[in-house]
Parts: structure tokens; sequence; C-alpha cells
């Protein structure tokens, strides 16, 4: 199949600011799903509310458009219902760490096979601009005109300390590794995690003055390390897989434990 | 299980072995007093049949977990009481807009808040209608007694199926913790509404909300031959957003009017000692028992009382209302909360200064003696 038949192109131009990054992971996960060679029958997706959650609408597969925050307890549910389906839930930071937090971490602890793409940016761009738990320290936003005072999350560590059996960093500047993380995030048989970097020159580039999109893909470029090579100074963005073990899948335990009960076992 | 076998249940029992009934094959909950034994009794019996039983983070989860379930092609429920209640609103909402069916079960506790856990309450009556935001419209039973709990529990799936949209069952913490013996149905004894899926073949467009001349919108579940576009915002027959206000316009129309067109299709009620009555004593769920016996004391004294219990409380059955309560001197309505239903009466009757609330609020069950007080009340002051 080509990568075009994965889009609904009568849907677009999509709703994206210029030089926004999403469109870097919506092709990224397109390459991702014709390189598996996914049927688009096979594939559900869901998303949140914010300018990620708008992928979902682009992409010829059963889209789920859902509530802030809300997308991993929807895919849960999907998923559970019909464990056959790929479920491949595109966030952003606010969706999936602030209003879904609580989602995230579960779903990370209870390890269903479902894709989590997190494209944190920063910001809440939707609502034009205010600081998120992914904005690092001292950084501007409407809501914080005198800068922020608030820690970031740093997405690897949480969904490793929740339990998710894949863990991975990326940014919109290494789309190869990202259509490949992406990728091995949709085989690995549990809850995956995949963090991209992802530019917002709209609202966070411009009250933070990092410059144009090219000059935020610079940065990430320029700060990007393999994990293990960094020197730990500030601001280096450490990018691979962090986390890769296979480890019991939720929908493989509910099924064993059904022929369990259903064995007279217990 | 033996044929016409009876047996000594709670009230939660029951409403789960009439989920078990009607198909329910995803449920997703999260534990609060006094719902709480739905989700225990399920997770024995789903496991068993080879059904999904997932207890959740939280009500929101549950109920998004239900919506998600749905759309693979499950019959889904889940089951909460007042602050778990609350907590969906927003995702009951998404229900309505995106035209999802599921059940969603509140056994009413006292409230507001925290309230009173494992006292008695009927205060989420408009709650239910109105939880949730922006203009739509719901459908709510309710129950009085085991046999009630379980036909009201397979019809709440039924109308689910039928409408395409979230219905409530209200129970409350009396019957639900209540133990009454129960003569559990054949299979095939009580009507099962399945979901009606979409005929339109693997090449051709399937349009998930364009309804047919019955007004039925036949679904397609996920995973199948049709792919669309399911949102919480405004949208088209394609699923597609849409700022566009002749859209808007036709959808909200649509999501009011696919059930106000058939509320008498709905309307689930029954009368006793109608036909002389000049008090109309009406009620529902556990006051409804109460009731009955004030009904049957004044009765006894040679007082004319007629009883009205409902068993759907939306879309409120107010031309039925208007009908039988036309020739009484009184109405009054009993009910555990500040005048839910009471409010309805009133909007419904041709005389709204004849209704009168006999109500408890201290999460004690209402007694007959609290009902017959009123009505003591008003007759002295009608003479």
């Amino acid at each position: 199949m080509a990568v075009t038949d994965y889009l609904r192109e009568q849907f677009m131009p999509h709703i994206w600011c210029p030089g926004c990054g999403h469109g870097i992971v919506l092709n990224s996960l397109v390459r991702a799903v014709e390189q598996i060679g996914l049927e688009k029958n096979d594939v559900v997706m869901v998303s949140g509310i914010g300018c990620s959650a708008r992928m979902a609408g682009y992409l010829d597969f059963h889209t789920m458009h859902t509530l802030h925050g809300r997308a991993l307890a929807f895919a849960t549910g999907a998923k559970m219902g019909n464990p056959r389906l790929k479920v491949i839930v595109p966030m952003g930071d606010g969706d999936a760490l602030a209003i879904g937090g609580n989602h995230f971490i579960h779903a990370a602890r209870r390890n269903m096979d479902l894709t989590a793409i997190v494209m944190n940016n920063n910001i809440y761009g939707m609502t034009g601009g205010q600081f998120s738990p992914a904005t690092p320290k001292n950084r501007y936003a409407t809501t914080a005109p005198y800068g922020t005072i608030d820690e970031p999350f740093d997405v690897v560590k949480v969904a490793t300390a929740a339990g998710a059996s894949f863990v991975a960093r990326s940014t919109t500047y290494h789309v190869n590794e990202l259509i490949k993380l992406i990728r091995e995030g949709i085989e690995h048989p549990g809850f995956s995690v995949i963090e991209i970097l992802d530019q917002c020159p709209t609202y966070y580039g411009r009250k933070n003055l990092s410059g144009s999109a090219v000059d935020m893909l610079k940065h990430f470029k320029e700060n990007s390390v393999k994990i293990g090579k960094g020197t730990g100074a500030p601001g280096e963005i450490e990018i691979g897989v962090f986390v890769k073990e296979v480890r019991p899948e939720y929908c493989d335990k509910y099924e064993s434990l059904v022929k369990e009960v259903q064995g007279g076992k217990k | 299980m033996k044929k016409n076998e009876i047996l000594f249940l709670q009230g939660n029992e029951v409403c789960a072995r009439a989920a078990m009934y009607a198909g329910v094959s995803f449920y997703a909950g999260y534990p609060i007093t006094p719902s709480t034994e739905i989700a225990e009794v399920l997770a024995e019996l789903m496991p068993a049949e080879g059904k999904a039983f997932m207890q959740m983070e939280d009500e929101i989860s549950s109920i998004c977990a239900i919506i998600g379930a749905s759309l693979t092609g499950n019959k889904v429920m889940t089951a909460t009481s007042g602050p778990g209640f609350s907590l969906m609103q927003e995702a009951i909402g998404y229900g309505h807009m995106a035209e999802i069916p599921c059940v969603i079960v509140n056994v009413q506790r006292g409230g507001p808040s925290t309230g009173m856990p494992t006292s008695a309450s009927q205060a989420d009556v408009m709650q239910t209608r109105w939880g949730t935001h922006g203009d739509h419209s719901v459908i709510a039973l309710t129950a009085s007694n085991h046999e009630d709990i379980f036909a009201m529990t397979v019809e709440a799936f039924n109308f689910s199926e039928l409408y395409r949209m979230p219905v409530v069952l209200l129970l409350d913490e009396v019957i639900a913790h209540m133990r009454e013996g129960l003569t559990i149905p054949e299979p095939g004894e009580l009507p099962i509404i399945e979901r009606l899926n979409t005929s339109v073949p693997e090449d051709s467009d399937y349009h998930p909300y364009f309804a047919r001349e019955d007004g039925r919108l036949p679904m397609s579940e996920f995973g199948g031959i049709h792919r669309y576009n399911v949102t919480g915002l405004a949208h088209d027959m394609w699923g597609f957003p849409s700022n566009d206000p002749e859209v808007a316009n036709t959808l909200i129309h649509h999501l009011v009017n696919k059930v106000e067109n058939y509320k008498h299709d709905i309307a689930r009620y029954k009368t006793t000692n109608m036909d002389d009555a000049d008090i109309v004593l009406i009620s529902y769920g556990c006051s409804a028992r109460s009731a009955k016996q004030t009904m049957s004391n004044l009765r006894q004294r040679g007082l004319r009382v007629g009883m009205i219990e409902l068993q759907t409380l939306w879309p409120f059955p107010d031309d039925i209302i208007y009908d039988l309560c036309r020739d009484a001197r009184y109405v009054v309505v009993a009910e555990m909360n500040m005048g839910q239903v009471l409010h309805q009466v009133k909007e419904a009757v041709s005389n709204p200064d004849r209704v009168f609330l006999a109500n408890r609020v201290d999460g004690a069950l209402i007694n007959p003696e609290d009902i017959e007080n009123v009505v003591n009340l008003l007759r002295g002051k009608g003479k």
C-alpha cells in the first residue's frame, strides 16, 4: 500500500500552523504503519483533545477523537473489546501528562498492547500557548508571563517508573529514527511510549525566542545525544530506546485467566 | 441454572445478573458504595462466560473504556454512585454526542459531595437529566423491586441499542442492598434488542450518522469493514467535525428528537387503584414501596387513593401524568429529595397548585407514615 493510501486527503489541508512538528510525526507514523504492512481495518486510532488529537481525523483508520486527557482510557476499552486490533494513541504533552496523567500511569502499569505517542511541544497549543507539565522551568507562556516556576515531568522517567514495557524518545529532526521507533513501538507486544520532542514555533517558540521552526529543529539536532553518550549537560536530549522488555500483556493475561476459570482451575 | 430458579438476592446482584441476561460483554468500573456489589458479581460471572471485566483507575476511565469497547462491538455497562456519576458526566455527554450505546447504573446515595455513602437517597434525578453540558435528551429508568430491577436493566440495554445512546439506570441504596426472592427469567422470556449493524457493503459509502427512515442509525464496529471518524465535536453524517450552522442545528435537533419523539414507547409505569382515585400518589424506586403501603392504609380508611409508579424517569412522561391526574383533588409526589420529580409533575399537570411533596432527605428510608401525614394535612386543609 502506498503511504498516501493511509491518509484522508479529502480533509486536508490540515489545521496545524506553518512550521508545526505534528505533520512530521504524522508522516513518520504513516511510514511506520506502511513498513509493518498493517491493514487499515486492523488499526484503531484514539486521540484526545488538542492539536495532536486532530491527527486521527487525517488518517484512514477507525478513528476516535475523544475527550481531553482520556484517549488512553477509551483506547483501553477499545483494545480490550477486540484485542485483535492495533491501537495507536497520539497525545499532546498536556493531554497525556496533566489532565490525562492518571490514565497514562495506569495504562503503563497494566501493560496493555497500546502505542502511546506523546508529541511533546512543551505547550498547550490549541488554547493559544499556556505552559504544560512538560514546559521547562523559567520558560514563558501566556499563563507564565514572568516565567514558569513549575518543575516539568520527564516523560521517559514517568513512563518507565509506571511500568511501560517499551519507552523511547526522539525528536522531529530525527525523522528516520522516528519511523523506526514508532514501528518498534507498534510491534512491541505491550504498552509502548514514544516521546517525540516536537516544535511549536507559533506559541512556544515565539514566547521563548526560539526562532523559526528550522531553528527549533536545529536545536533538536545540536542538543540530541544517543543514550549514554552525553555529558549530562543541562538541555541535553537523550534519544533512543530506554526500555524494551517483553512482559505479560494485559489482554493475553485476561485470556489465560478466562481459560483457567472456564477450565475449573480457579 | 435450574428452570425458573428462585434465588434470594441483593438488588445489586439482580442488576448484575440481568446485565448478563441482556448480553453484556464488557464491563469497566471503579469501587464505590453502594454500587460495588454489581462489580463484584460481574467480576465473578464475566470471566466464566469469556466476557471482559475491568477494574479501572477511576470512574472517568470506566465510562471512557465502556464507550471505547462499545465501538469495538460490545454491549457495555458501568456502575457507580453519586460522586462517580459526577465524574462521568463529561464522557456521558460524549456518548450522547457520538451516539454510542452504553448503560450506566447509578445506585444513588445521599449527597451532595461524599454525602452519606451508606444511606438512601433519590437526589440524582435532575443530575441524570442535566448533568452533562449542552442540549440532548436522556433515557433514565428506575425500579422498586427485584423483578423490576431485572426487567429495567434489560430494558436499559435494549433502549441503548435501539436509540444508540447512553441509558442511565437509577437505582437507590435501599433496593440495591435489599434482599428478596426473584424468579430468574428463562432465556427468551424477556425480549433482547441486539445492535443494528449496517448492511452497507464494503465498497459502498457508510454514513455512521445518517439515520434510516425509522430514525435508527445502523452501526459498524471498529475493526469492521467501514472506517469512519467518531468525535465529540459537532459533526456531519460522516462523523467529521463541522462548524456549519446548518449541520449543528440538524444535529442538536436530532439528539433531542430521537428520544422525545418516541417518549410513549419509552414510558414504563404502573398504575394501581386509579379508576376512582381523587388522591394520586406518584412515586418511584424505594419510595414507591412505602407509597404503596400508604395507599393501602388509606384505602382501608375509605379514602380513594390511587398510585402511579414511574419506571421511566426520563424522558418524563408528562402527558401521561397530565391525563392520569386530571381528576385528582391532590397529587402527592413521594421521593427522597427536595422535590425533583415534584417539579416535573407540577409542570405536567393542569393545576400545579394541587401537587404536593412527601419527602425525606435524612438518609433514612421514607416510610408510609411520612406520606400519610402529608395526605392527612392536605385533607385537613382541604375541608
